[in-house]
């Protein structure tokens, strides 16, 4: 792992410049979930509009840069997408949006809090479970 | 440097096998202590000696296994008493200060807290001093309130002066400080919360390690602390009390060695502390917590002390010329133990210990399993370095040119 890798210029400008940061005066979906381990919080809303798209999107939080980055990259790439999309969204797709950093097991949880905080809103709002990736297996 | 006026650091690195160990190809520069300490060779050959030389089980046997241990376990229960001035017939032997808290909340906590009762804790404490009394005074409709802090990271007296007026049940205090090394001034609460009709509880976790600590001065009720951050195992701490407090408790587990008699529709207990020791005990650990008794008392506990401040001082002066740096805690090092809690401007800790690391130096970062005193800081978490025996100089210079590379990736 290269801290340098990591931390590249894109990751610490989201961190520092968050888009999508802040709250939707309407929505449809809110989620919010923490990160016990380093006390990263996120939470999100989304405005569902027709053909069950993400027509809004935005995120509140606070932690470390992998996180805060992470989840603001991740509402910039759902929206426009179709609830399906959120669904169908895996680890792998996250850690390609952050530029497959070789992050080591203790800070993939950074990386997917944003990916679990949307997706367990979504499950939620089209009446399912959304069992947690953990990420442990990294 | 690597002795300070006090510790000949490079002998005693020596002793810990671990210290020779690369981590990411850089040399360890451990400073977690205030989590978990290294272990000198003396407390692992004493695991091991255990082990391979007289394992068996403790207080029944009449083999001659059975005699050396029980010998072995109980001379240890000696050196772990005498060595924060208390009597070993005073000292159970818990998992660690988690656990005793817990047994005084059941054991202590369950006869004598009523409806109504208040218990007082403080803003600075670990949770293992918070978690146990909240669940206390919700099982018993008692409230549990909070002595605040100064600007400066030491308790407020006058508000705890004030919750006195209110004839608290319990006073349940920290001696130091795990996030901002505050040493507490024990004596004078434990006496003033006696005055006031309380039971008082200290937790000693990171006195014990780093600084003499005599517990007749102190004066508390019960006092806790555990073994692995004094460079003993896991799973073993202590929990003192006067034999008189102890006989007067309920116990906390049941099962084998803590009675005397049992009988279909009740038991009687055995003497204290046994009656606090359900169970087969943690015998190895036990032991190895004496061995740790013996390594840190052949160094002296003013050494180590001392040794701390120095590394404290060199620390905050160090560091403090790092761009972004600001540490929280007491300046007045009298009053402070050998912890740094800090943070990097807006370089959020874990990102920090990330790019530490890669250096090979262990910090913790996060809440310090203290939320209270997070949220009084007002920060979401912090970075924190803590100093052992095996610390010096060079450790502080390393982590100086670690903080400097993370402030240069971070561009600050």
């Amino acid at each position: 792992m290269s801290s340098a890798d990591i931390y590249r210029e894109i990751i610490l400008d989201y961190y520092r410049n968050p888009r999508n940061f802040g709250k939707l005066a309407k929505f449809d979906i809110q989620s919010r979930d923490t990160n016990p381990l380093c006390g990263d919080e996120i939470e999100m809303q989304v405005k569902v509009g027709e053909g069950q798209k993400i027509e809004e999107i935005k995120f509140t939080g606070k932690g470390c840069a992998i996180s805060q980055a992470s989840a603001s990259m991740l509402t910039e790439l759902a929206k426009g997408k179709e609830l399906g999309w959120v669904k169908e969204l895996s680890k792998e797709d996250v850690f390609k949006m952050l530029g497959n950093p070789d992050l080591g097991p203790s800070r993939v949880k950074c990386a997917l809090l944003g990916m679990k905080v949307l997706k367990t809103g979504v499950y939620g709002y089209l009446g399912a479970n959304y069992e947690a990736a953990d990420g442990s297996e990294g | 440097m690597l002795k300070t006026e006090a510790i000949d650091v490079k002998r005693i690195r020596g002793d810990f096998p671990i210290l020779k160990r690369k981590v990411h190809g850089k040399r360890l520069v451990y400073l977690d202590n205030a989590a978990t300490t290294q272990k000198p060779q003396s407390v692992i050959d004493a695991l091991v000696r255990f082990y391979s030389d007289y394992n068996s089980n403790v207080h029944r046997s009449v083999h001659t296994l059975g005699e050396e241990a029980t010998a072995a376990y109980e001379g240890s229960r000696e050196k772990v008493a005498k060595f924060v001035g208390g009597s070993a017939k005073g000292l159970v032997f818990v998992r660690g200060t988690t656990e005793a808290t817990n047994l005084v909340r059941f054991a202590w906590g369950d006869r004598n807290v009523k409806k109504g009762d208040l218990l007082v804790s403080t803003l600075m404490e670990h949770h293992s001093n918070i978690v146990p009394w909240q669940l206390l005074a919700k099982s018993k409709g008692a409230s549990l309130k909070f002595v605040g802090l100064q600007p400066d990271g030491t308790l407020d007296m006058g508000s705890f002066e004030d919750l006195l007026k209110e004839s608290p049940r319990l006073v349940a205090v920290t001696h130091c400080s795990n996030v901002l090394g505050t040493i507490n001034d024990v004596a004078a609460i434990c006496s003033k919360a006696k005055k006031a009709g309380a039971v008082t509880l200290v937790d000693g976790a990171q006195s014990v390690p780093h600084m003499p600590v005599d517990i007749g001065g102190v004066g508390a009720d019960f006092y806790a602390f555990s073994g692995h951050k004094m460079l003993g195992p896991t799973g073993i701490g202590a929990l003192l009390a006067r034999k008189s407090t102890l006989e007067e408790m309920e116990p906390f587990h049941g099962g084998g060695e803590m009675i005397k008699e049992v009988f279909p529709d009740h038991a009687t207990w055995n003497e204290v502390p046994y009656k606090f020791e359900a169970g087969t005990v943690n015998i190895a650990d036990a032991i190895g917590l004496g061995a740790a008794v013996d390594y840190l008392s052949a160094i002296g506990m003013d050494k180590v002390r001392k040794h701390e401040v120095l590394l404290l001082q060199y620390a905050l002066e160090t560091l403090s010329k790092v761009k972004g740096f600001h540490a929280y805690g007491p300046e007045d090092l009298r009053k402070r133990g050998g912890v740094i809690s800090f943070n990097m401007a807006d370089v959020h800790p874990h990102d920090l210990a990330t790019i530490l690391d890669e250096e090979g130096i262990a910090i913790r970062s996060g809440h310090h399993c203290a939320q209270l005193l997070m949220r009084w800081l007002d920060v979401a978490a912090t970075s924190r370095a803590s100093f052992q025996v095996y610390n010096s100089y060079d450790d502080i210079d390393a982590l100086k040119g670690g903080l400097e590379k993370a402030g240069a990736i971070f561009k600050l």
